[in-house]
């Protein structure tokens, strides 16, 4: 717990889990709380370090995206919009993010939504993080209580003295004697959060940050003409570049609007790259994702990250130049996501959904593949689905089965190849057994059939057939 | 005067196929080491640099298995990288491993709906680094085979795409004209006798329905093996090398 003077009296800042469980709660004078439980655990706060622990985590941030801002006193407030896609979507951005700050020992919440109020306030009192799509932020933030409403905690008190709970109620009620009694606040607030009052980010820049800007006497907003500023940014960014000896694995391109606004996109490369046309075809890909308003006045180029790219002699007459695939791949990357664009490779693995790996587009090559001369079928259901068959002994394949409501006669069957859990994996597959069948039909389409189970121990599975692929 | 007419009429066929190439200089073809397909393909083979068409017949117009494998086998016999696109993930990678395709040499691009495994197909033919790019889609319009069919032709990159469908009804859809050079029908047969109990090399019905400047056609052929290469089934006499090739593999 950590207390601070605040205008002469010791005041309590934060409180951990256990105390604010207990009833104490920031703004709580600390003589009221030691009196209530005397042996508190009481530390200093340090403002200055705070603020600076939370600019640090606002700088790491600008992985997700470049547009970022520190939300005082514990919050960070990252504009995702034209940067989910590169982690996969915005749940996906916001589980990666609750993890990874998890495992650096920082517990934190974290939701997504139109507008800072509303994001702010889903982050820090809905339950597990939270995706508000668009329209949808009345929906998602109206049960929250009002104290949500970054109100500060005097109004809070007043207001839910006069009974109103939550920000649907305050919602709910007429404006003008609500701004009489408690000011023009929490209206405001509202509005904000509610996207009817336009909000800006201060967002923060990194140190040494290489980027080209230019500002515009006429906000542009055509699409052609962005694209033509789009090249006129990316060359003095890759001189600088170049005379650093860098390449940019991560382009950010900020648009500020006439109203204040700032959009952003984000462009990952998987190789340092520094060839204008290829960085200017990536970030004009992206165009369709700004909305450009009432005018763009500003534009900002920025190298985000950046990698060691050494000088290359070109064109030399004896080498047979290496086939470059890192501007298909970063196309693709862009246009679909990066996890989507990936090769296969095998993992040691008994069990065949196991068997298949991803590895990033450009990873080398492993040299490896999966056992040759072991029949594996083209397509794989994942999972099985269950076939009601016919079988005559234990042991043989069956005669018939029926799958998807069609029966099909066994004209051919070879097998068992006998295929045992992963015990170091999971307790339950210690003793688990699958014997797997390729069986053809009198159409000579061939399938991949398994039963669970040996036919002798209960525990190695339940004797039911099962459909898990196709043959050519 | 038979003679002279003969020798112009050679030499205003060349100039007639030169004027439809345009500018663009003959990219070759990739034989299927079957004579009797490749007698039958102009340039005798599949044209690189350009569009074709698989598809499954019956239960394989919806998993297209054996389309697909048969695909495979045409891209394992080119070198260089493949760009495969497709929605699903139904995909066994070790399947492409055995009928030659390394995993390695397959960079995988998964759209999130059709539209955008056309548009990966299309900026992957665009590239002429690869061998060659495969998709799999169920829509394929004209306008959209020919976009693809020029960007192969600008880059000499082999051109395939699997035609794929919800349901064996909707593969009615095949009837309908692409910009595709040549178009292919695989589907499953049963598989080659064995003298013992057991599944032999499987067998396909590939049937060539278009190609253009040639004719329509069908073989009944055994499978891709593992160097991606087809087969004519040996005649019953004299098949007993394969049978026990296939009878091996059967055994395992």
């Amino acid at each position: 717990m950590l207390a601070a003077h605040v205008g002469g009296r010791r005041v309590i800042t934060s409180a951990d889990q256990a105390a604010q469980a207990s009833g104490i709660r920031p703004g709580l004078p600390l003589a009221q709380a030691q009196a209530r439980f005397p042996d508190l655990l009481v530390e200093d706060a340090d403002p200055v370090e705070d603020a600076a622990a939370l600019e640090r985590l606002a700088l790491w941030a600008l992985r997700y995206s470049p547009v970022v801002a520190m939300d005082p006193p514990a919050g960070v407030l990252i504009d995702i919009s034209g940067a989910a896609h590169l982690m996969g979507g915005e749940l996906a951005l916001l589980d990666d993010l609750i993890q990874r700050l998890g495992r650096s020992g920082i517990r934190a919440r974290a939701s997504a939504a139109d507008t800072i109020g509303a994001a702010h306030a889903m982050a820090r009192w809905a339950v597990g993080p939270m995706v508000a799509g668009r329209g949808a932020t009345m929906a998602a933030i109206g049960p929250l209580p009002i104290a949500a409403l970054r109100l500060d905690l005097d109004t809070v008190d007043r207001l839910r003295a006069l009974g109103f709970e939550t920000i649907a109620d305050l919602e709910a009620t007429p404006r003008a004697p609500l701004a009489l009694r408690f000011g023009s606040l929490p209206g405001r607030r509202l509005d904000q959060a509610l996207g009817r009052l336009n909000e800006a980010l201060d967002p923060i820049r990194p140190p040494e940050l290489i980027e080209t800007r230019r500002a515009f006497v006429e906000p542009i907003g055509a699409a052609e003409t962005i694209a033509r500023y789009i090249g006129l940014l990316v060359e003095p960014l890759c001189v600088r570049l170049e005379e650093q000896g860098l390449g940019a694995l991560s382009l950010d391109l900020t648009f500020h609007r006439v109203d204040n606004q700032v959009q952003a996109v984000r462009v990952g490369l998987a190789q340092p790259a520094r060839d204008p046309k290829r960085l200017a075809r990536l970030l004009r890909d992206q165009i369709e994702k700004v909305v450009p308003g009432f005018g763009i006045e500003l534009m900002v180029l920025a190298a985000s990250l950046t990698g060691p790219l050494g000088m290359r002699q070109v064109g030399t007459l004896s080498e047979v130049p290496a086939v470059d695939l890192s501007g298909l791949v970063d196309t693709l990357a862009n246009r679909i996501g990066a996890d989507r664009i990936y090769r296969r490779a095998l993992v040691e693995s008994e069990l065949p959904e196991r068997s298949v790996g991803r590895v990033p587009a450009l990873a080398p090559a492993t040299g490896t593949s999966w056992l040759a001369g072991w029949p594996r079928p083209t397509r794989l259901l994942a999972p099985p689905e269950r076939v009601d068959t016919l079988a005559l002994l234990p042991d043989l394949p069956p005669v018939s089965f029926t799958w998807r409501s069609v029966r099909r006669k066994v004209m051919r069957a070879d097998g068992p190849e006998r295929l045992f859990g992963e015990w170091h994996r999971r307790d339950a597959e210690m003793a688990s057994v699958r014997d797997y069948f390729v069986v053809e039909d009198e159409a000579g389409e061939r399938f991949w059939l398994f039963r669970a189970g040996d036919g002798e121990d209960p525990a190695a599975g339940n004797l039911n057939w099962y459909l898990h692929g196709i043959f050519a | 005067m038979a003679t002279v007419s003969a020798h112009v009429l050679e030499d205003l066929r060349v100039r007639v196929a030169r004027i439809e190439q345009g500018d663009r200089s003959q990219r070759g073809t990739i034989p299927f080491g079957v004579p009797a397909i490749d007698r039958h393909l102009p340039g005798g083979g599949l044209a690189l640099g350009s569009l074709h068409e698989v598809a499954g017949g019956g239960l394989g117009a919806v998993h297209g298995a054996a389309a697909t494998l048969f695909a495979a086998g045409i891209l394992a016999r080119l070198s260089g990288s493949v760009l495969w696109c497709l929605k699903d993930r139904d995909l066994f990678a070790p399947a492409l491993a055995g009928a030659g395709l390394h995993p390695d040499r397959v960079i995988y691009a998964e759209g999130s709906d059709e539209k955008m495994v056309l548009a990966c197909l299309e900026e992957g033919l665009r590239h002429p680094g690869l061998a060659g790019v495969i998709g799999e889609v169920s829509n394929l319009t004209m306008t959209a085979s020919r976009r693809l069919h020029l960007a192969a032709e600008t880059s000499g990159v082999l051109g395939l795409v699997v035609r794929r469908w919800r349901t064996a009804a909707a593969a009615v859809d095949f009837g309908q004209p692409t910009a595709a050079v040549t178009r292919w029908r695989v589907s499953a047969l049963p598989s080659s006798p064995l003298p013992v109990p057991g599944v032999g090399r499987p067998r396909w019905m590939v049937e060539l329905i278009r190609a253009r400047a040639g004719q329509s056609a069908e073989w009944e052929l055994e499978s891709c093996n593992e160097q991606g290469r087809l087969a004519l089934p040996a005649v019953l006499a004299d098949r007993s090398v394969q049978a026990a090739e296939g009878g091996r593999r059967a055994a395992g």
